[in-house]
Protein backbone atom coordinates (compact mmCIF):
# COMPACT_ATOMS: atom_id res chain seq x y z
CA UNK A 1 0.00 0.00 0.00
CA UNK A 2 1.05 3.29 -0.60
CA UNK A 3 2.23 6.05 1.69
CA UNK A 4 -1.01 8.25 0.47
CA UNK A 5 -3.28 5.50 0.96
CA UNK A 6 -2.01 4.89 4.02
CA UNK A 7 -2.42 8.32 5.32
CA UNK A 8 -5.57 8.46 3.90
CA UNK A 9 -6.96 5.33 5.20
CA UNK A 10 -5.57 6.52 8.13
CA UNK A 11 -7.31 9.93 8.26
CA UNK A 12 -10.58 8.04 7.10
CA UNK A 13 -10.75 5.91 9.59
CA UNK A 14 -9.75 8.89 12.13
CA UNK A 15 -12.53 10.93 11.09
CA UNK A 16 -15.19 7.77 11.03
CA UNK A 17 -14.16 6.14 13.67
CA UNK A 18 -13.21 8.26 16.92
CA UNK A 19 -16.51 10.40 16.81
CA UNK A 20 -18.18 6.98 18.58
CA UNK A 21 -15.64 6.63 21.17
CA UNK A 22 -17.88 7.22 24.07
CA UNK A 23 -20.51 5.15 22.68
CA UNK A 24 -18.05 2.49 22.70
CA UNK A 25 -16.47 3.15 26.00
CA UNK A 26 -20.17 3.45 27.32
CA UNK A 27 -21.46 -0.49 25.69
CA UNK A 28 -17.76 -1.70 27.31
CA UNK A 29 -18.75 -0.65 30.76
CA UNK A 30 -21.88 -1.78 30.87
CA UNK A 31 -20.49 -5.45 29.12
CA UNK A 32 -16.86 -5.51 31.10
CA UNK A 33 -18.41 -3.98 34.22
CA UNK A 34 -14.92 -2.75 34.93
CA UNK A 35 -13.27 0.40 34.09
CA UNK A 36 -10.21 -0.83 32.90
CA UNK A 37 -11.00 -3.86 31.51
CA UNK A 38 -13.35 -1.57 29.46
CA UNK A 39 -10.65 0.41 28.73
CA UNK A 40 -8.70 -2.97 27.33
CA UNK A 41 -11.83 -3.54 25.52
CA UNK A 42 -12.54 -0.27 24.05
CA UNK A 43 -8.43 -0.21 22.65
CA UNK A 44 -8.45 -3.73 21.45
CA UNK A 45 -11.96 -2.99 19.29
CA UNK A 46 -10.46 0.27 17.74
CA UNK A 47 -7.19 -1.59 16.42
CA UNK A 48 -9.65 -4.33 15.16
CA UNK A 49 -11.27 -1.60 13.24
CA UNK A 50 -8.47 -0.16 11.98
CA UNK A 51 -7.25 -3.61 11.15
CA UNK A 52 -10.55 -4.44 9.03
CA UNK A 53 -11.56 -0.79 7.72
CA UNK A 54 -10.77 -1.40 4.14
CA UNK A 55 -13.35 -4.21 4.41
CA UNK A 56 -16.31 -1.69 6.03
CA UNK A 57 -18.65 -1.18 3.49
CA UNK A 58 -20.60 1.03 5.31
CA UNK A 59 -23.03 2.62 5.82
CA UNK A 60 -23.59 3.39 9.92
CA UNK A 61 -20.09 3.49 11.42
CA UNK A 62 -21.53 2.64 14.90
CA UNK A 63 -23.11 -0.21 15.04
CA UNK A 64 -20.13 -1.57 12.90
CA UNK A 65 -17.89 -0.55 16.10
CA UNK A 66 -20.21 -1.42 18.83
CA UNK A 67 -20.76 -5.57 17.21
CA UNK A 68 -16.25 -5.64 17.02
CA UNK A 69 -16.98 -4.21 20.85
CA UNK A 70 -19.44 -7.15 21.74
CA UNK A 71 -16.70 -9.78 19.59
CA UNK A 72 -14.23 -8.34 22.12
CA UNK A 73 -16.05 -8.57 24.98
CA UNK A 74 -17.01 -12.45 24.41
CA UNK A 75 -14.18 -13.15 23.06
CA UNK A 76 -12.23 -11.74 26.72
CA UNK A 77 -15.30 -14.04 28.62
CA UNK A 78 -14.72 -17.13 26.54
CA UNK A 79 -10.76 -16.65 27.24
CA UNK A 80 -11.88 -16.51 31.12
CA UNK A 81 -13.90 -18.98 31.43
CA UNK A 82 -11.27 -21.52 30.34
CA UNK A 83 -9.43 -19.95 33.50
CA UNK A 84 -11.00 -20.77 37.05
CA UNK A 85 -12.00 -17.28 37.60
CA UNK A 86 -15.50 -16.57 37.87
CA UNK A 87 -16.88 -15.14 34.30
CA UNK A 88 -20.29 -13.28 33.31
CA UNK A 89 -24.13 -14.94 34.71
CA UNK A 90 -24.76 -11.56 36.40
CA UNK A 91 -28.13 -12.80 37.71
CA UNK A 92 -26.64 -15.77 39.33
CA UNK A 93 -23.22 -13.97 40.10
CA UNK A 94 -22.89 -14.44 44.30
CA UNK A 95 -20.18 -11.43 44.29
CA UNK A 96 -22.50 -9.13 42.53
CA UNK A 97 -22.35 -6.79 45.55
CA UNK A 98 -19.02 -6.86 46.45
CA UNK A 99 -18.14 -5.70 42.90
CA UNK A 100 -21.04 -3.43 41.69
CA UNK A 101 -20.45 -1.51 38.29
CA UNK A 102 -20.72 1.71 39.95
CA UNK A 103 -19.96 2.32 43.48
CA UNK A 104 -22.08 4.61 45.55
CA UNK A 105 -23.20 5.21 48.78
CA UNK A 106 -26.13 3.94 50.14
CA UNK A 107 -29.12 5.81 49.32
CA UNK A 108 -30.80 7.68 52.01
CA UNK A 109 -33.66 6.17 53.90
CA UNK A 110 -35.74 9.17 52.53
CA UNK A 111 -38.44 8.03 50.09
CA UNK A 112 -38.38 11.34 48.62
CA UNK A 113 -34.81 10.76 47.72
CA UNK A 114 -35.03 7.66 46.63
CA UNK A 115 -37.89 8.45 44.49
CA UNK A 116 -35.81 11.08 42.18
CA UNK A 117 -33.88 8.17 40.31
CA UNK A 118 -30.72 9.84 39.39
CA UNK A 119 -28.85 8.85 36.74
CA UNK A 120 -26.17 7.06 39.03
CA UNK A 121 -29.38 4.72 40.28
CA UNK A 122 -30.58 3.99 37.02
CA UNK A 123 -26.73 3.01 35.94
CA UNK A 124 -26.48 1.05 38.68
CA UNK A 125 -30.21 -0.85 37.84
CA UNK A 126 -29.23 -1.37 34.12
CA UNK A 127 -25.74 -2.66 34.88
CA UNK A 128 -27.83 -5.10 37.29
CA UNK A 129 -29.49 -6.65 33.89
CA UNK A 130 -28.28 -10.00 33.24
CA UNK A 131 -26.41 -9.71 29.96
CA UNK A 132 -28.46 -10.08 26.92
CA UNK A 133 -30.34 -7.94 28.52
CA UNK A 134 -28.26 -5.83 29.56
CA UNK A 135 -26.72 -5.69 26.35
CA UNK A 136 -29.81 -4.87 24.77
CA UNK A 137 -31.28 -2.13 26.62
CA UNK A 138 -28.12 -0.48 26.71
CA UNK A 139 -27.73 -0.49 22.70
CA UNK A 140 -31.70 0.43 22.59
CA UNK A 141 -31.36 3.19 24.85
CA UNK A 142 -27.70 4.49 25.51
CA UNK A 143 -26.67 3.96 21.85
CA UNK A 144 -29.38 4.39 20.10
CA UNK A 145 -29.36 1.63 17.91
CA UNK A 146 -32.66 0.29 15.84
CA UNK A 147 -34.16 -3.16 16.50
CA UNK A 148 -32.19 -4.16 12.88
CA UNK A 149 -29.09 -2.90 14.09
CA UNK A 150 -29.05 -4.16 17.66
CA UNK A 151 -29.59 -7.51 16.04
CA UNK A 152 -26.80 -6.79 13.61
CA UNK A 153 -24.30 -5.92 16.90
CA UNK A 154 -25.54 -8.74 18.86
CA UNK A 155 -26.21 -11.14 15.63
CA UNK A 156 -29.60 -12.17 16.75
CA UNK A 157 -33.23 -12.39 14.88
CA UNK A 158 -35.00 -8.88 15.12
CA UNK A 159 -37.64 -11.15 17.35
CA UNK A 160 -35.32 -11.59 19.43
CA UNK A 161 -33.94 -7.75 19.98
CA UNK A 162 -37.90 -7.65 21.18
CA UNK A 163 -38.07 -10.39 23.63
CA UNK A 164 -34.83 -9.23 25.44
CA UNK A 165 -35.71 -5.67 25.01
CA UNK A 166 -39.79 -6.55 26.76
CA UNK A 167 -37.38 -8.45 29.25
CA UNK A 168 -35.44 -6.09 29.98
CA UNK A 169 -37.40 -3.61 30.42
CA UNK A 170 -39.95 -5.64 32.89
CA UNK A 171 -36.91 -6.54 34.64
CA UNK A 172 -35.85 -2.31 35.17
CA UNK A 173 -39.59 -1.66 35.95
CA UNK A 174 -39.58 -4.36 38.92
CA UNK A 175 -35.81 -3.00 40.10
CA UNK A 176 -37.35 0.27 39.81
CA UNK A 177 -40.45 -0.21 41.94
CA UNK A 178 -38.52 -1.92 44.29
CA UNK A 179 -36.17 1.36 44.95
CA UNK A 180 -39.06 3.16 44.76
CA UNK A 181 -41.09 1.09 47.32
CA UNK A 182 -38.59 -0.14 50.36
CA UNK A 183 -36.98 2.95 52.00
CA UNK A 184 -33.84 1.44 53.41
CA UNK B 1 -54.56 -9.41 19.71
CA UNK B 2 -53.22 -10.94 23.64
CA UNK B 3 -52.16 -9.49 26.26
CA UNK B 4 -49.12 -12.05 25.73
CA UNK B 5 -48.73 -10.85 22.17
CA UNK B 6 -48.95 -7.13 23.19
CA UNK B 7 -46.07 -7.39 26.28
CA UNK B 8 -43.69 -7.53 23.58
CA UNK B 9 -45.43 -5.54 20.79
CA UNK B 10 -45.62 -2.36 23.16
CA UNK B 11 -41.97 -2.00 23.18
CA UNK B 12 -42.17 -1.60 19.46
CA UNK B 13 -44.54 0.83 19.65
CA UNK B 14 -42.60 2.91 22.15
CA UNK B 15 -39.43 2.48 20.12
CA UNK B 16 -41.24 3.74 16.70
CA UNK B 17 -40.28 0.78 15.29
CA UNK B 18 -43.76 -0.99 14.66
CA UNK B 19 -45.59 -1.28 11.23
CA UNK B 20 -48.52 0.85 10.49
CA UNK B 21 -50.57 -2.79 10.52
CA UNK B 22 -48.93 -3.84 13.64
CA UNK B 23 -49.80 -0.58 15.34
CA UNK B 24 -53.28 -0.78 14.29
CA UNK B 25 -53.77 -3.74 16.03
CA UNK B 26 -52.18 -2.72 19.49
CA UNK B 27 -53.45 0.13 19.96
CA UNK B 28 -56.80 -1.83 19.40
CA UNK B 29 -55.70 -4.31 21.96
CA UNK B 30 -54.65 -1.12 24.12
CA UNK B 31 -57.80 0.37 24.11
CA UNK B 32 -59.72 -2.23 25.17
CA UNK B 33 -57.36 -3.21 27.87
CA UNK B 34 -56.50 -1.34 31.15
CA UNK B 35 -53.38 -3.60 32.27
CA UNK B 36 -51.74 -3.47 28.88
CA UNK B 37 -52.25 0.77 29.17
CA UNK B 38 -50.72 1.13 32.23
CA UNK B 39 -47.65 -0.99 31.22
CA UNK B 40 -47.33 1.24 28.07
CA UNK B 41 -47.55 4.23 30.29
CA UNK B 42 -44.93 2.99 32.54
CA UNK B 43 -42.63 1.83 30.35
CA UNK B 44 -43.12 4.98 28.38
CA UNK B 45 -41.94 7.14 31.25
CA UNK B 46 -39.31 5.02 32.07
CA UNK B 47 -37.62 5.45 29.11
CA UNK B 48 -38.21 9.26 29.24
CA UNK B 49 -36.39 9.06 32.22
CA UNK B 50 -33.37 7.70 30.85
CA UNK B 51 -33.22 9.35 27.74
CA UNK B 52 -33.03 12.43 30.29
CA UNK B 53 -30.29 10.67 32.08
CA UNK B 54 -26.53 10.86 31.29
CA UNK B 55 -26.34 7.30 30.84
CA UNK B 56 -23.36 7.66 28.04
CA UNK B 57 -20.17 8.54 29.81
CA UNK B 58 -17.22 10.30 28.29
CA UNK B 59 -14.03 8.16 27.75
CA UNK B 60 -11.63 9.08 29.33
CA UNK B 61 -8.93 11.39 28.14
CA UNK B 62 -5.96 9.13 28.50
CA UNK B 63 -7.60 6.19 26.64
CA UNK B 64 -8.61 8.81 23.79
CA UNK B 65 -4.92 9.80 23.62
CA UNK B 66 -3.91 6.01 23.58
CA UNK B 67 -6.56 5.24 20.96
CA UNK B 68 -5.08 8.40 18.91
CA UNK B 69 -1.69 7.05 18.91
CA UNK B 70 -2.16 3.71 17.81
CA UNK B 71 -3.71 5.05 14.58
CA UNK B 72 -0.67 6.48 11.92
CA UNK B 73 -0.65 10.03 11.90
CA UNK B 74 -1.95 11.34 8.49
CA UNK B 75 0.74 13.92 7.99
CA UNK B 76 3.29 12.22 5.90
CA UNK B 77 5.32 15.53 6.26
CA UNK B 78 5.56 15.51 9.69
CA UNK B 79 6.48 12.06 9.86
CA UNK B 80 8.10 9.51 7.35
CA UNK B 81 4.77 7.60 7.28
CA UNK B 82 6.10 3.82 6.89
CA UNK B 83 8.69 4.39 10.15
CA UNK B 84 5.33 6.14 12.01
CA UNK B 85 3.01 2.89 10.99
CA UNK B 86 5.88 0.26 12.46
CA UNK B 87 6.74 2.58 15.33
CA UNK B 88 2.93 3.29 15.96
CA UNK B 89 2.15 -0.88 16.44
CA UNK B 90 5.75 -0.92 18.14
CA UNK B 91 4.49 1.28 20.77
CA UNK B 92 1.24 0.05 20.98
CA UNK B 93 2.57 -3.51 21.99
CA UNK B 94 5.27 -2.32 24.03
CA UNK B 95 2.81 -1.00 26.59
CA UNK B 96 0.58 2.03 25.53
CA UNK B 97 3.10 4.36 26.02
CA UNK B 98 2.60 7.84 23.68
CA UNK B 99 5.06 9.30 21.31
CA UNK B 100 4.65 12.73 22.07
CA UNK B 101 5.55 13.88 18.74
CA UNK B 102 2.80 11.38 17.64
CA UNK B 103 0.50 12.89 19.14
CA UNK B 104 1.22 16.57 18.34
CA UNK B 105 0.58 15.49 14.73
CA UNK B 106 -2.31 13.50 15.26
CA UNK B 107 -3.99 16.70 17.17
CA UNK B 108 -3.17 19.08 14.70
CA UNK B 109 -4.55 16.08 11.99
CA UNK B 110 -7.88 16.25 13.86
CA UNK B 111 -9.04 19.95 13.05
CA UNK B 112 -8.26 19.54 9.06
CA UNK B 113 -10.78 20.05 7.25
CA UNK B 114 -11.76 17.42 4.47
CA UNK B 115 -10.79 19.37 0.74
CA UNK B 116 -13.32 18.13 -1.69
CA UNK B 117 -13.07 19.96 -5.08
CA UNK B 118 -16.41 21.14 -4.68
CA UNK B 119 -17.45 23.88 -2.81
CA UNK B 120 -20.33 23.03 -1.41
CA UNK B 121 -18.62 19.46 -0.47
CA UNK B 122 -16.22 21.79 1.39
CA UNK B 123 -18.41 23.63 3.51
CA UNK B 124 -20.52 20.17 4.41
CA UNK B 125 -17.17 19.06 5.82
CA UNK B 126 -16.42 22.03 7.91
CA UNK B 127 -19.84 22.21 9.17
CA UNK B 128 -19.62 18.70 10.44
CA UNK B 129 -15.63 18.88 11.56
CA UNK B 130 -17.07 22.64 13.21
CA UNK B 131 -19.72 20.51 14.97
CA UNK B 132 -16.89 17.57 15.71
CA UNK B 133 -14.65 20.47 17.53
CA UNK B 134 -18.06 21.46 19.33
CA UNK B 135 -18.01 18.06 20.73
CA UNK B 136 -14.59 17.33 21.43
CA UNK B 137 -13.56 20.94 22.68
CA UNK B 138 -15.39 21.42 25.93
CA UNK B 139 -16.20 24.52 23.83
CA UNK B 140 -19.94 23.47 23.20
CA UNK B 141 -21.61 27.12 24.20
CA UNK B 142 -20.59 30.50 24.47
CA UNK B 143 -23.58 31.60 26.49
CA UNK B 144 -25.14 28.64 27.85
CA UNK B 145 -29.05 28.71 28.88
CA UNK B 146 -32.21 27.52 27.73
CA UNK B 147 -33.65 30.53 27.48
CA UNK B 148 -33.98 32.48 23.96
CA UNK B 149 -34.54 35.63 24.96
CA UNK B 150 -31.11 35.38 26.57
CA UNK B 151 -29.09 33.37 23.54
CA UNK B 152 -30.60 35.49 21.03
CA UNK B 153 -28.97 39.07 22.06
CA UNK B 154 -25.74 37.53 23.25
CA UNK B 155 -25.32 37.40 19.28
CA UNK B 156 -26.05 41.17 18.80
CA UNK B 157 -22.78 42.75 17.60
CA UNK B 158 -20.95 39.68 17.22
CA UNK B 159 -22.28 38.74 14.35
CA UNK B 160 -23.66 40.31 10.89
CA UNK B 161 -26.60 37.91 11.42
CA UNK B 162 -29.25 37.76 13.90
CA UNK B 163 -30.11 33.99 13.92
CA UNK B 164 -33.61 32.89 14.63
CA UNK B 165 -33.23 31.33 18.24
CA UNK B 166 -36.14 29.09 18.57
CA UNK B 167 -37.21 27.49 21.78
CA UNK B 168 -38.44 23.57 20.74
CA UNK B 169 -38.34 22.29 24.67
CA UNK B 170 -41.92 21.63 24.35
CA UNK B 171 -41.14 19.52 20.50
CA UNK B 172 -38.48 17.25 22.54
CA UNK B 173 -35.26 19.42 21.87
CA UNK B 174 -33.72 21.29 24.36
CA UNK B 175 -32.09 24.60 23.80
CA UNK B 176 -28.91 24.96 25.50
CA UNK B 177 -27.06 27.97 24.38
CA UNK B 178 -24.84 29.33 21.55
CA UNK B 179 -21.38 29.79 20.03
CA UNK B 180 -19.32 32.12 17.50
CA UNK B 181 -17.73 29.62 15.45
CA UNK B 182 -15.98 29.63 11.60
CA UNK B 183 -16.94 28.08 8.48
CA UNK B 184 -15.28 28.49 5.37
CA UNK B 185 -13.00 31.35 7.29
CA UNK B 186 -15.92 33.08 8.15
CA UNK B 187 -17.69 33.91 11.23
CA UNK B 188 -20.88 31.76 11.90
CA UNK B 189 -23.77 31.35 14.68
CA UNK B 190 -24.96 28.10 15.79
CA UNK B 191 -27.52 27.46 18.53
CA UNK B 192 -26.86 24.58 19.92
CA UNK B 193 -29.55 22.38 20.97
CA UNK B 194 -30.03 18.90 22.61
CA UNK B 195 -31.63 15.83 22.09
CA UNK B 196 -31.29 12.89 24.58
CA UNK B 197 -27.87 12.39 24.83
CA UNK B 198 -27.18 14.01 21.57
CA UNK B 199 -26.01 17.58 20.21
CA UNK B 200 -27.67 19.26 17.40
CA UNK B 201 -25.85 22.32 16.16
CA UNK B 202 -27.83 24.71 13.68
CA UNK B 203 -25.22 26.72 12.16
CA UNK B 204 -26.81 29.83 10.76
CA UNK B 205 -24.90 32.04 8.00
CA UNK B 206 -24.97 34.63 5.26
CA UNK B 207 -23.81 34.09 1.92
CA UNK B 208 -22.30 30.73 2.03
CA UNK B 209 -23.25 27.35 0.56
CA UNK B 210 -25.67 28.89 -1.65
CA UNK B 211 -25.80 27.22 -4.47
CA UNK B 212 -27.91 25.07 -2.93
CA UNK B 213 -31.09 26.69 -3.61
CA UNK B 214 -32.82 23.62 -2.29
CA UNK B 215 -33.29 21.75 0.41
CA UNK B 216 -30.27 19.53 0.89
CA UNK B 217 -29.55 16.64 2.88
CA UNK B 218 -26.96 14.28 3.30
CA UNK B 219 -24.55 11.92 6.05
CA UNK B 220 -20.93 12.61 6.05
CA UNK B 221 -19.36 10.00 8.63
CA UNK B 222 -22.36 8.71 10.40
CA UNK B 223 -23.20 12.55 11.26
CA UNK B 224 -26.74 13.70 9.15
CA UNK B 225 -26.38 17.02 7.73
CA UNK B 226 -29.32 19.31 6.70
CA UNK B 227 -28.88 22.53 4.91
CA UNK B 228 -31.50 24.66 3.79
CA UNK B 229 -32.05 28.97 3.20
CA UNK B 230 -34.50 30.64 4.44
CA UNK B 231 -35.29 34.57 4.74
CA UNK B 232 -31.76 35.07 2.99
CA UNK B 233 -30.23 33.12 5.37
CA UNK B 234 -28.39 29.31 5.24
CA UNK B 235 -29.29 27.16 8.11
CA UNK B 236 -27.15 23.83 8.45
CA UNK B 237 -28.13 21.26 11.31
CA UNK B 238 -26.05 18.83 12.17
CA UNK B 239 -26.23 15.83 14.70
CA UNK B 240 -25.63 12.22 15.48
CA UNK B 241 -29.09 11.35 15.97
CA UNK B 242 -31.20 9.61 13.21
CA UNK B 243 -31.85 10.95 10.03
CA UNK B 244 -35.77 11.00 10.89
CA UNK B 245 -35.38 13.04 14.12
CA UNK B 246 -33.03 15.39 12.77
CA UNK B 247 -35.79 15.46 9.70
CA UNK B 248 -38.08 16.02 12.71
CA UNK B 249 -36.35 19.22 14.26
CA UNK B 250 -35.73 20.56 10.94
CA UNK B 251 -39.32 20.92 10.17
CA UNK B 252 -40.55 22.27 13.89
CA UNK B 253 -37.89 24.65 13.50
CA UNK B 254 -38.99 25.91 10.58
CA UNK B 255 -42.77 25.54 11.38
CA UNK B 256 -42.48 27.31 14.62
CA UNK B 257 -43.38 31.02 14.55
CA UNK B 258 -40.16 32.92 14.14
CA UNK B 259 -41.05 35.23 17.32
CA UNK B 260 -40.47 38.76 16.79
CA UNK B 261 -37.85 40.84 18.68
CA UNK B 262 -40.62 41.23 21.81
CA UNK B 263 -41.59 37.90 22.43
CA UNK B 264 -45.19 36.86 22.05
Amino acid sequence: MSADGDADRARRFREAALPHLDDVFTLARYLMRDAVDAEDAVQECYLRALRHFDSYRGPAMKPWLLAILRNVCVGEFARRSKQPAPAESAAADPHEDETPMWQEPQASPEAALLRQHDDKTIRRLVAALPQPFREAIVLREVNDLSYGEIADVAGVPVGTVMSRLARARSMLRAAWNVEEGTPR
Amino acid sequence: MTCEESEVLLHALIDGELDAGHAREIEAHLAACPTCTAKLEAFGAMREAMAVAHLKEAAPAHLRRRIDAAIPAPTTRVVGLGKSWQTTWRTFFGGFSIGTALSAAVAASLVIAVFRDDQNQQITSEIVSAHLRSLQAHHLTDVETSDRHTVKPWFNGKIDVSPPVIDLTAQGFTLIGGRLDYIDGKEVASVVYRRREHVINLFVAQGLGTEHAIAASETRHGFNVRHWTEGGLDFWAVSDINAGELDEFCQKLTAAPHPPAPPS
